[in-house]
């Protein structure tokens, strides 16, 4: 029994003593460690369209094209690309490069990929409304045809990352797992094989990702590490805490109250920058009456003088010096910019006091004011609930009692969304946050945000207060297959325009990116959250 | 004793049903789960069809009898969040929750019954109320208010322990421990006392007031007046006629250390069933909240269970009682 014993401890002190050693083998070579409070929810880059994971999977796989720190599109996988007709576009293949698993990556790689990303139990098929075909031609080419002249396909194609058909079709991972089949092998889920500056080396699902450094990658490393360590530390103040005793070297989502005592730490710093979501308000203007409100008989948001009143009492700018602290950028546009089709000659906000919106309010026939809810997220946006208060009070002023119902993101986008038969959401004033993440451009917030929504076309699909004006439909319309640029940015403004006169809704601001890190690491911040780690460096 | 038994086990089941059928009545409230399975830009018409697919449409009784069904067969379906089996997500943390929640009861335990010894024995002594002192702290203050500010001590200011994670894990087949390395041993520290602390001053309080007490009786006086040594007086004739309660209370609050894990584990980010099941909320992964629950049900009946079995072997007069009624 003693004798047992002994061995039990030699064996765990052996166990303890080897792992110690792999610990340092494993240390050799730059190692970065970061944290963010969500995990990548799947390694399989068509699983979600979620701007986390198309970040942390950018780093693993890479598409025909790819963004620049700038956000300008480079080649990647595609080496060039051409239209040949209005509706064909040609990819030439970039050669030499090879999977992690060793493979060459070839056009039947990239057929595959489209053919699986835009099919099944793909979270990104809405990405290919307009594919048609995608076939290859040689090994070096492949050929993408769209029903209509799609001038954003490109753009679109940056977030569609390329597998290998070989690996997949060994491992049984040709199809994206599909939550209604259990049975069906799902490989991709935890593994991934792509072309790009770092390879998967381990996973453990919400606790930790470990990639390390490609070294076969056709492009040049910017940065200089060798292993990223990816812990997933959801507490805020943890986080926080893992960072300043030096455990982690970078955090992602840095809670507000800590930016402050992030950057005096004279062991960390605090990156900010523009982000290009929007966040705004919007209201109900299709129902003859609204949901939630004392005003009965008629929709007084049907008023142009009513929502010029809302968006006079309310001031981005008071809500940026207090409750943003300073990290946002107020704007009157829907379009961030940063994006495609952001103008900022028209980004001015319409001057006004409380005693014109007073005013305003008393012609439209509401010199009391009236009473109307409001529905707000309370865990989707950056302050969005303190926004919404702030919302409540600068309101307040002109006599517009606002009823706030703030709740968790799960229940309230289920209120508010239009209905899958078109219907209109169920709310009356609400606040939402969009970034054109799909294409980096305006289009994409016409369509799905202010144009008229349409069952039949599914246009419109995310403006839940029905927003509509005929001639920013017709523009809209046009612009989605203009090709020419010049004129398509002239109609893109003209559009904009239009709705800011109308004030279809109250566009708030930009919400910072915020990013921390310890002092002797340099990151390369991209407006879009996107968080490359081929640019890391530490010094 | 074997009529006990089968009938404990059948109320088991109708706990665990009743726990299932709350469980999922509840989560009519928290929200629609397809916003956390897609993209925000998902089209309306894309949603309805995959909610049309995973029977949310389905009324009440249904999507219940549904999740019955499969669940007695073993299937618990595919986590909506990560789209893997819900079981191979639940074993994969099952070990971390089991290896805190034990350490931090053998430190509530043996520190709890020796400083509950050391007050009751010198309840004058200035070290005996500071004791007191700051296990009126463990009980008063919240969990992760304490669990922060071990963090800020011992992570941030003095650098020695992790403030986060489990550390290296070393893997015996499907079982990820962390006893066998000095990183997972480390960064067991600081949540195991956290989640121990509560319990800790629970005990401390029990034995020292069970302590006081017996230390009055008479058979005391007289094992004094015998001449045997402190020794076994304190410890054989003392501490043993306290330790019924105590295991009363220890193997209650056994499961009390499981369910409250959940606090300890999100503040330390450590990777267990509480953490899990707080992300399930979150996104509304009905099909790995609901297995939880039943899980943690199963725990709670089996716990008491033991306990009522553990009363039959401690105290013979439950024993003679019983089967003299036959049963009650």
């Amino acid at each position: 029994m003693k004798i047992g014993f002994r061995t039990l401890i030699l064996a765990a002190g052996a166990l303890a003593l080897s792992s110690a050693a792999s610990g340092t083998a494993f240390a050799q070579g730059k190692v970065f460690k970061w944290a963010n409070d969500g995990d990548v929810n799947s390694m399989d880059p068509y699983a979600r369209n979620e701007t986390f994971l198309l970040s942390f999977l950018g780093n693993v796989y890479e598409g025909l094209v790819r963004r620049s720190p700038a956000l300008a599109l480079e080649p990647a996988l595609a080496s060039s690309w051409k239209l040949t007709s209005p509706t064909t576009w040609e990819f030439k293949l970039r050669q030499g490069v090879k999977f992690h698993d060793g493979t060459p990556f070839v056009a039947d790689d990239v057929v595959f990929s489209i053919t699986r990303a835009s099919t099944g139990a793909s979270n990104m098929k809405g990405y290919f409304p307009s594919l048609k075909e995608i076939r290859k031609v040689d090994e070096q080419t492949v050929v993408l045809e769209t029903k209509y002249p799609d001038p954003l396909m490109v753009d679109k194609l940056a977030q569609i990352f390329i597998m290998s058909k070989a690996w997949a079709e060994k491992n049984g991972a040709v199809n994206v797992a599909d939550l209604t089949k259990p049975d069906e092998s799902n490989f991709a889920t935890r593994n991934a094989n792509g072309t790009g500056p770092f390879k998967l080396q381990s996973r453990e699902p919400d606790v930790k990702t470990v990639l390390v450094k490609n070294t076969d990658w056709w492009d040049k490393h910017k940065g200089n590490i060798d292993v990223a360590e990816f812990n997933r530390i959801a507490n805020a103040a943890t986080r926080t805490a893992a960072l300043r005793s030096g455990e982690v070297h970078f955090v992602y989502t840095v809670p507000p109250q800590d930016e402050d005592a992030l950057s005096k730490d004279p062991n960390t710093k605090v990156v900010a920058g523009r982000e290009t979501r929007v966040v705004y308000l919007g209201f109900d203007q299709e129902r003859p009456e609204l949901l939630k409100s004392n005003v009965k008989g008629k929709n007084p948001f049907k008023d142009l003088r009513v929502r010029k009143a809302f968006m006079y009492a309310i001031d981005p700018a008071a809500m940026q010096r207090t409750i943003m602290r300073g990290q946002s950028f107020p704007t009157a546009l829907m379009v961030g910019q940063g994006i495609n089709g952001y103008f900022k000659d028209i980004d001015v906000r319409p001057k006004g006091d409380v005693a014109a919106a007073k005013k305003l309010l008393a012609d439209a026939g509401y010199p009391d004011g009236f009473e109307v809810g409001m529905d707000c997220p309370n865990d989707r946006y950056v302050q969005d609930e303190a926004i919404c208060k702030a919302v409540v009070s600068m309101l307040a002023r002109i006599g517009i009692k606002v009823n706030l119902n703030a709740q968790t993101r799960a229940k309230y986008f289920a209120e508010i969304l239009r209905k899958p038969d078109f219907s209109p959401g169920n709310t009356s004033f609400f606040m939402l946050g969009w970034s054109p993440a799909s294409t980096y451009d305006a289009h994409n917030v016409l369509e799905q945000l202010i144009q008229t929504p349409n069952a039949a076309t599914k246009k419109g699909g995310f403006n839940p207060g029905g927003y509509s004006n005929k001639k920013v439909d017709e523009l809209a319309d046009k612009i989605e297959q203009e090709t020419d640029k010049a004129k398509r940015d002239a109609m893109l403004k003209e559009a904009q325009k239009i709705h800011l006169d109308e004030v279809g809704h109250i566009p708030l601001h930009q919400q910072a990116v915020v990013w921390a890190m310890r002092k002797n690491v340099d990151v390369v911040q991209r407006a879009d959250n996107v968080f490359p780690l081929s640019f890391v460096t530490i010094k | 004793m074997l009529a006990f038994i089968i009938r404990r086990i059948l109320q088991a089941v109708v706990v665990m049903l009743a726990v299932a059928l709350i469980a999922f009545s509840l989560f009519n409230f928290v929200g629609d789960p397809i916003n956390s399975l897609v993209g925000v830009d998902t089209p309306l018409d894309e949603r309805e069809r995959l909610r049309e697919q995973l029977g949310l449409n389905d009324a009440f009784p249904i999507q219940f009898a549904r999740f019955v069904y499969n669940g007695v067969q073993g299937d618990f379906g595919l986590s909506y969040r990560m789209s893997e089996p819900v079981m191979d997500v639940i074993a994969s943390r099952l070990p971390a929750t089991v290896e805190l929640s034990f350490v931090a009861a053998v430190i509530a335990l043996v520190l709890g019954v020796a400083l509950g010894v050391f007050t009751g024995l010198y309840p004058r002594s200035p070290l005996s109320r500071v004791f007191l002192t700051v296990s009126l702290i463990g009980v008063s203050l919240p969990t992760f208010l304490i669990g922060i500010l071990l963090i800020l001590v011992f992570a941030v200011w003095l650098g020695v322990l992790p403030s986060f994670g489990r550390g290296e894990v070393v893997e015996l087949g499907w079982w990820r421990t962390g006893f066998l390395t000095s990183s997972g041993l480390a960064a067991m520290i600081l949540p195991a006392i956290t989640l121990g602390l509560f319990q800790l001053t629970l005990i401390m309080r029990l034995v020292r007031s069970e302590m006081l007490e017996v230390m009055r009786t008479d058979y005391i006086k007289f094992a004094r007046a015998r001449g045997l040594t402190d020794r076994a007086i304190n410890f054989g004739h003392a501490l043993k006629n306290t330790l019924v309660p105590v295991i009363t209370i220890t193997g209650l609050q056994l499961g009390a250390i499981i369910a409250f894990a959940i606090i300890t584990e999100t503040v330390f980010s450590w990777p267990g069933l509480g953490q899990l099941f707080i992300q399930s909320v979150q996104s509304v992964d009905i099909p790995v909240m609901a297995t939880y629950l039943v899980l943690i049900a199963l725990f709670f009946v089996v716990i008491n269970l033991a306990v009522d079995l553990l009363y039959y072997a401690v105290d013979p007069r439950l024993r003679l009682d019983t089967m003299g009624k036959g049963g009650h």
